[in-house]
């Protein structure tokens, strides 16, 4: 129960781009389309998934505090590297998951195009990661963290990018065509998931 | 603008950043932080010092390597000195205030992806001398800056009816008129005062609207 509610809460309550605005550049300039929209949000789950127990791991048994113990070196704390090494493990996976997209996927490879390697400075997959480490999370919960964390972006760049189709058909003021109107939709959307707030199961 | 390039033209490099060419009104870069840091002042303040900061050192060692940088992994190079700047900082702000490193919590890691540090040494500190980059930060920084501190005060004077923690407001329940909104405290607030900031900007400059530059 307590892997359904990390999920939960990771995709609903604690929404990366609606709740801490994470990834927001991408969020923005990726929405003008669902094609592209849906596309993105399989990449991103697909790198959540993989890259936060990743770093789990390196954490725990490379940069935490006292992780070094199984080499006799108990006393290194080499938690502020993990900035460093966390962007590089997310950069390597990154282009790892290409090469193979490339490989055995090629039509889904095709459809993300060009963001795919964006992924590298969205910051909602830094922020993950480090979220799990703030949190204390185990392995397998930083794997359903990952795994909510990386759904609840998409759904909410999906469902973004569904209500900027139909708003190029309607008139906005000249002003706030564009970025201000993609705000105000935002906050909207933003809203309504902030009232699932204390949902438990 | 006069059609004179850039680099010819120091004063611009600076000053073009705060609202002509402001990296979060007309470029849409450097959102993530804008918004979540905003709730009150103090962290507005403090992030922008912190943006400032590894923007100027970005910019001004990128411009300094940018002979010797092998074009193929330059990128690689470019995030690993932003990391550094960010360790920095980021120990920095632990050492000094950690009441803000824990309000600020991962935002401060996340100036690393933090794309209008990537886009400035990218698009300027490249191609541009050592002196030129510094204005350059300094200008986007800014630029970056008063935005985050005009919407941490309205977030934090309606949400709590005070500024840097002083009551400037007499709230209702001491016995004062104002009645804080509750709604300014949550992320929606941040993203409405910004689409109210963008819209008064491009009602005002014409140019910088949807129609104009096609996008």
């Amino acid at each position: 129960m307590d892997l359904v509610n990390i999920v939960f809460r990771a995709i609903f309550v604690e929404n990366l781009a609606l709740n801490f605005l994470l990834g927001m550049c991408t969020y923005i300039a990726v929405s003008q389309r669902v094609t592209t929209a849906i596309g993105l949000a399989i990449a991103i789950t697909l790198v959540q998934t993989i890259t936060v127990p990743l770093n789990y791991l390196l954490y725990e048994y490379l940069l935490g505090p006292g992780a070094l113990d199984w080499l006799g070196l108990g006393g290194f704390d080499l938690t502020f590297l993990r900035f460093v090494t966390f962007i590089g493990i997310i950069a390597a996976f990154v282009q790892i998951l290409e090469l193979a997209l490339e490989r055995y996927a090629p039509r889904l490879q095709h459809a993300l195009g060009i963001y795919l390697p964006l992924l590298t400075v969205n910051c909602a997959i830094l922020g993950a990661s480090l979220f799990m480490v703030q949190r204390n999370y185990g392995f397998v919960e930083s794997a359903a963290y990952g795994f909510g964390s990386g759904a609840g972006w998409g759904l909410a760049i999906i469902l973004f990018a569904t209500i900027r189709e139909r708003i190029r058909e309607s008139e906005v003021p000249a002003g706030l065509r564009g970025l201000g109107i993609a705000f105000v939709v935002t906050g909207l959307l933003a809203l309504g998931f902030a009232g699932l707030r204390g949902i438990e199961f | 603008m006069a059609s004179l390039p850039q680099q010819d033209r120091p004063p611009r490099v600076f000053v073009d950043p705060l609202i002509e060419t402001n990296p979060i009104t007309l470029r849409v870069l450097g959102l993530c932080s804008a918004l979540a840091v905003t709730s009150s002042l103090v962290p507005a303040l403090i992030m922008s010092a912190a943006v400032i900061a590894v923007l100027s050192f970005a910019n001004v060692a990128v411009s300094l390597l940018r002979h010797v940088m092998p074009p193929s992994i330059r990128l690689i190079i470019e995030v690993t000195l932003i990391a550094t700047a960010v360790i920095v900082v980021d120990e920095v702000l632990k050492a000094f205030a950690p009441d803000v490193s824990s309000v600020l919590s991962v935002f401060v890691g996340l100036i690393i992806t933090n794309c209008i540090v990537l886009a400035r040494v990218e698009s300027f500190a490249m191609h541009n001398g050592v002196w030129a980059s510094l204005l350059d930060a300094l200008g986007n920084g800014l630029g970056y800056s008063w935005i985050l501190v005009l919407i941490g005060a309205i977030r934090e004077l309606l949400g709590f009816g005070s500024l840097l923690g002083y009551k400037v407001l007499p709230l209702a329940s001491t016995g004062g008129w104002f009645e804080p909104n509750r709604l300014m405290l949550l992320t929606p607030s941040a993203f409405f005062i910004l689409a109210v900031l963008v819209w008064w900007i491009r009602e005002r400059r014409p140019a910088q609207r949807k129609d104009a530059q096609g996008r």
